[in-house]
């Protein structure tokens, strides 16, 4: 075997590094009372399961440390985790906290929401010419939701008995069979046949829509206005449609006709 | 490592207990090490279907709690010395099987099987739940009717976000399609549903399709699995599926009905 000296053998590389952008929701904190905030925070992740599980999540304590309110960081990190959800890190913290947040391996003000708080202030302020900065009201609607609200995608078929919740937008790429639930705050994208339940604008945004490839669904629902499967006009079935909310009627239309 | 089967379904009555004494007894014949469970606790049926349930001394139940040990419960099977029974207890209910229990158990039999079959009871509770919480592959057994298929669907809802895989957020069960009791005659008459009415809701990978069989009930009165008997159609169907599991190519069959030998020679007609 002869070697060339000139020539390095290829050799993969060990590691490398990739810059990747995660949407984590951000928990702020307006109140020591560990119990009251222990009992909402069920309450929310019984609304939306799936979407809590096992799901990162960073905590801001800046409000209370405005105040003065001191926080148990352990006590409430020791329930977070029993919640089922995971806390990675801890956002304007004082001396002591931050400590107690490093020791029990949480990040320290590493995860700072600049994308978010420089976008969203200029987006939503826009039209009103309030000269004082609400950003800490604009907060406290999205918490404990994602700091924005991300589209969720899923790929996978949704089945029979299945719930999906999502946040923000949701884009559904395979079929969603009889007996499962979709739902979201936004808009929902079923780019296949929709056979089950979907609920669009489930928090009361009435301009949310449902867009799908093939409509045999159970039941649609927009901002709690619905229809179940026997009201829909015979023609509709098995197209592609679009489902709005106009004047508080419920209207599907044909995509191709629109 | 053994690899873990559930023959499952959601549906009672499709033929899951059928299916796993067929394919637990191909997988032995094949040369393949091969444990097959009952999980119906109960309401034991794989004894009878294996044909032996005069020699049940220790079952499933007893081996978790710690009553007899696996080696004194499993049965070896008369035809073939490959393939084992853990028969399910008679006397006792869903509520006698523990998670930790079952994984004991199944730990202990994957240092010695290449293949664990567990017959899943029908239902969602706690006995199908833990029949498939372990595994590796499921085997979704349905009949061409709506009924049934809606619940195939349920079942793989389950299977993929209630296994220790979905768990753990590894690789998902491998899901594979059973067609069970198909009769091409009524498909085409439009009395039964056809395979891409199935596939169009369920749309899994195919392991074969079994046709309606009276020597599946002479089988399972005999005690002998229908996969023994290779002159019926469900036996040679069963053969197939086995085959393909193991990775073999072979042409799906019994989809359009049988061909008579002239039909055969000369094609059909219309």
């Amino acid at each position: 075997m002869s070697t060339d000296p000139q020539r390095k053998p290829y050799t993969p590389p060990v590691l490398e590094f990739k810059s990747s952008t995660f949407f984590v929701p951000v928990l702020i904190l307006y109140n020591n009372d560990l119990p009251a905030i222990e009992q909402v925070l069920q309450e929310k992740i019984r609304q939306a399961p799936d979407f809590f599980k096992n799901s990162p999540l960073v905590f801001d304590v800046q409000a209370l440390n405005k105040h003065n309110y001191d926080l148990d960081i352990v006590a409430l990190i020791d329930f977070l985790r029993k919640l089922g959800l995971f806390p990675i890190g801890i956002r304007g913290g004082n001396e002591q906290q931050n400590k107690q947040a490093r020791e029990l391996f949480l990040t320290i003000d590493a995860i700072r929401d600049s994308a978010s708080a420089e976008t969203r202030k200029p987006v939503i302020d826009e039209p009103a010419h309030k000269p004082e900065p609400v950003e800490q009201t604009v907060e406290s609607v999205a918490a404990p939701a994602p700091a924005s609200p991300a589209t969720t995608l899923i790929t996978y078929p949704i089945r029979s008995g299945q719930r999906i919740y999502a946040a923000g937008d949701l884009v559904v790429l395979s079929q969603v069979s009889a007996g499962a639930e979709i739902m979201a705050e936004g808009n929902i994208h079923v780019y296949n046949t929709l056979r089950g339940r979907a609920l669009a604008g489930v928090q009361g945004n009435k301009d949310a829509r449902i867009f799908c490839f093939d409509l045999q669904a159970e039941l649609i629902s927009i901002a709690g206005d619905y229809k179940t499967s026997e009201d829909f006009d015979e023609d509709l079935r098995k197209k592609p449609v679009q489902i709005y909310l106009q004047d508080r009627a419920l209207f599907i239309k044909d995509i191709a006709k629109t | 490592m053994a690899r873990i089967i559930v023959v499952t379904s959601g549906k009672g009555g499709v033929g899951k207990t059928t299916t796993s004494a067929a394919i637990a007894m191909g997988l032995a014949k094949k040369g393949h090490k091969t444990a097959v469970i009952d999980f119906d606790v109960g309401l034991r049926n794989l004894d009878l279907i294996m044909g032996c349930e005069r020699r049940v001394v220790y079952d499933f139940v007893n081996v978790i709690n710690g009553e007899a040990s696996l080696s004194q419960a499993l049965i070896r099977d008369k035809n073939c010395n490959l393939l084992y029974i853990l028969p399910a207890s008679q006397t006792r209910d869903k509520d006698a099987l523990s998670l930790e229990g079952v994984g004991r158990v199944l730990d202990e039999l994957s240092k010695d099987f290449k293949y664990i079959v567990c017959d899943s009871p029908a239902g969602i509770e706690k006995g199908a739940n833990l029949a498939l919480y372990f595994a590796d592959d499921a085997f979704v057994v349905t009949n061409p009717e709506i009924s049934s298929v809606r619940d195939s669907d349920r079942m793989l809802g389950i299977l993929s976000s209630k296994s220790r895989r979905a768990e753990n957020g590894e690789e998902p069960i491998k899901e594979y399609l059973l067609l069970t009791r198909y009769e091409p005659s009524r498909v085409k008459s439009g009395e039964m549903l056809g395979l891409d009415d199935v596939q169009e809701i369920l749309s899994l990978h195919l392991l074969g399709i079994i046709p309606e069989s009276k020597t599946v009930l002479t089988a399972s009165n005999a005690g002998s699995p229908v996969i023994l008997n290779d002159k019926s159609e469900a036996g040679q169907a069963y053969a197939d599926v086995v085959a393909r599991y193991l990775g073999e190519k072979r042409p799906h069959r019994f989809i359009d009905g049988k061909k008579g030998f002239f039909s055969k020679l000369f094609g059909r007609k219309s």
